[in-house]
């Protein structure tokens, strides 16, 4: 289950970076991958819609948010808690 | 068969039968201004929006540096995940219009009609006969009638419904609220809307401006309105994650984005000539005006364009750096504005960009989108003509990034000669009025 949703995930984001899903790896930030500011709220929008979940960030106060986006694993672990919590 | 005109189109004619035979265009009443440029003032202004129905208590509420940002109040609005907005209160359409206006005209048209009368009748004009001729109007809005496209959407897409009222394209229509200001007052000239997102008030002001200075027009009504909170509007704008859930705090470390405001402002500019011949009361004289464009992303703000269109704008009314005293800024409290802006203000000022002062009243009014140009002009007018500089309120910690005098929390008493106003719109679009006192 937890593998499957890594799976989308990184296949989400690789879609936004017009990459290859191996060629996004745990440690890629956004930046590595070329996502800016706007590809970012795309992508987020994108989580949200595949997994029916409600994302808490400001584009403003990226840090401040409640979901961690220095990295990939750190996106994919927030997703995670996100739709676990959902499952509840 | 009879062809009588139906009863309602005739009650939406304009009150004053202007069907006579085609009088002569005048020409301009300064004739000789053609060779060079008139000068342009501003004899009358209205507005409505949070913080008041009309200018004196806008500039009050300047002085006071009171917030006019809310708990939203309209349907559906507890789907929404932002809450708060600059909403106009108390508003009962039907104290202004009858029955058969408030059919027609969307809450856009509604606020501009009510700043536009509030602005002719302080500029005491009569645009009957010639005057209706070499006069227009050019206005702002960026959602146009949102609220009617939100309405009707809701109609026939949730409720199923497959029938409309006929009147919802005249009503939503960017252009309805400019239309219906030169059928209120006959202004027979140009005529039209500008829509270029926050900037939009401020392109039309400036080509209004240019039109009275280059002698196309002798008086043009210009400013901007807009009316996007309902639940479609906001719904969007959410969409971009920039909006604040709390509050709007331009300028401080602690801003977490914008928060959207309604209403409207609409001015009267004059021929200067024309204004002093007839004893007006001048208000501020309109004295240059630049736009720019980022030409680089569509929503990320470029310093650089920002920068030619403020040194643009400068140099068209042909003033010195020194001589600007403040500069209410576009200042949407949003992480990228912000910085932006500071950084296109301290790069086009110098040294002088330490004695300016340089506010947002988006902290108090909100981001009136497509109209924020036209009521911020009235804290330009409010610091020429009182000497009051309108503060950035909600300012509670210093940025090093946004490192200028912002008039935190309270305004101030200081007399200043001339001023800009800063819009930079979505889309890397850029227009700055520069005014001068009179």
């Amino acid at each position: 289950m937890t593998e499957d949703i890594t799976n989308r995930i990184r296949a989400i984001i690789a879609e936004q970076a017009m990459l290859e899903p191996e060629q996004v790896t745990d440690d890629s930030t956004p930046e590595d991958l070329g996502i800016d500011s706007l590809g970012l709220v795309e992508s987020i929008f994108a989580l949200e819609e595949e997994f029916d979940i409600t994302i808490p960030f400001n584009a403003n106060e990226p840090e401040k948010s409640q979901f961690d986006i220095s990295n990939m694993g750190t996106i994919i672990s927030a997703v995670q808690r996100l739709v676990a919590e959902k499952a509840g | 068969m009879s062809k009588k005109k139906p009863a309602s189109s005739a009650k939406r004619a304009a009150k004053v039968d202007r069907g006579v035979a085609a009088p002569a265009i005048p020409e301009a009443t300064d004739r000789a201004g053609r060779d060079g440029l008139r000068r342009v003032v501003i004899t009358g202004a209205g507005t409505i929006n949070a913080l008041g129905h009309d200018v004196a208590t806008t500039l009050q509420a300047f002085r006071e540096g009171r917030s006019g940002i809310t708990q939203l109040d309209f349907r559906d609005v507890e789907r929404l995940s932002i809450q708060i907005g600059g909403q106009v209160h108390n508003w009962t359409p039907e104290t202004y219009f009858n029955r058969q206006q408030i059919l027609l005209y969307d809450k856009f048209t509604q606020f501009t009609l009510l700043a536009a009368k509030q602005a002719v009748a302080q500029a005491e004009l009569n645009f009957e006969g010639a005057l209706g001729l070499r006069s227009g109007v050019i206005l702002g809005t960026a959602g146009g009638g949102l609220n009617t496209w939100d309405e009707n959407y809701r109609a026939v897409y949730e409720e199923g419904k497959n029938r409309v009222h006929p009147f919802v394209v005249p009503k939503l229509m960017n252009n309805a609220a400019a239309s219906h200001v030169s059928m209120e007052f006959g202004l027979r000239g140009p005529a039209f809307t500008v829509a270029t997102a926050c900037a939009s008030s401020n392109h039309a002001m400036g080509l209004a401006f240019q039109m009275v200075r280059s002698g196309a027009a002798d008086v043009m009504l210009s400013g901007g309105s807009e009316a996007m909170l309902c639940f479609g509007g906001v719904k969007a704008w959410e969409g971009l994650r920039v909006m604040s859930k709390d509050a709007c705090r331009p300028f401080s470390a602690n801003r977490n984005g914008m928060v959207q405001g309604e209403g409207a402002g609409v001015f009267v500019f004059e021929e200067y000539g024309r204004a002093k011949a007839r004893g007006a009361d001048i208000l501020a004289e309109v004295v240059g005006f630049a736009m720019s464009s980022d030409a680089q992303d569509i929503v990320m703000p470029s310093a650089q364009g920002a920068e030619r269109a403020i040194t643009g704008a400068m140099v068209d009314a042909g003033l010195n750096r020194d001589q600007i005293g403040y500069i209410n800024a576009h200042g949407t409290g949003t992480a990228a504005n912000d910085k932006t802006e500071c950084a296109a203000v301290a790069h086009a000022f110098g040294h002088h960009a330490d004695k300016l002062m340089i506010s947002s009243t988006k902290s108090m009014h909100g981001h009136l989108i497509g109209g924020t140009g036209a009521v911020e002009l009235l804290a330009c007018i409010m610091a020429l003509r009182d000497g009051v500089i309108a503060p950035t309120i909600g300012y509670q910690e210093a940025d090093p990034e946004c490192a200028l005098d912002v008039v935190p929390n309270e305004s101030r008493e200081v007399k200043v000669d001339a001023v800009l106003s800063n819009a930079f719109a979505f889309g890397g679009l850029n227009a700055v009025i520069a005014l001068r006192r009179i």
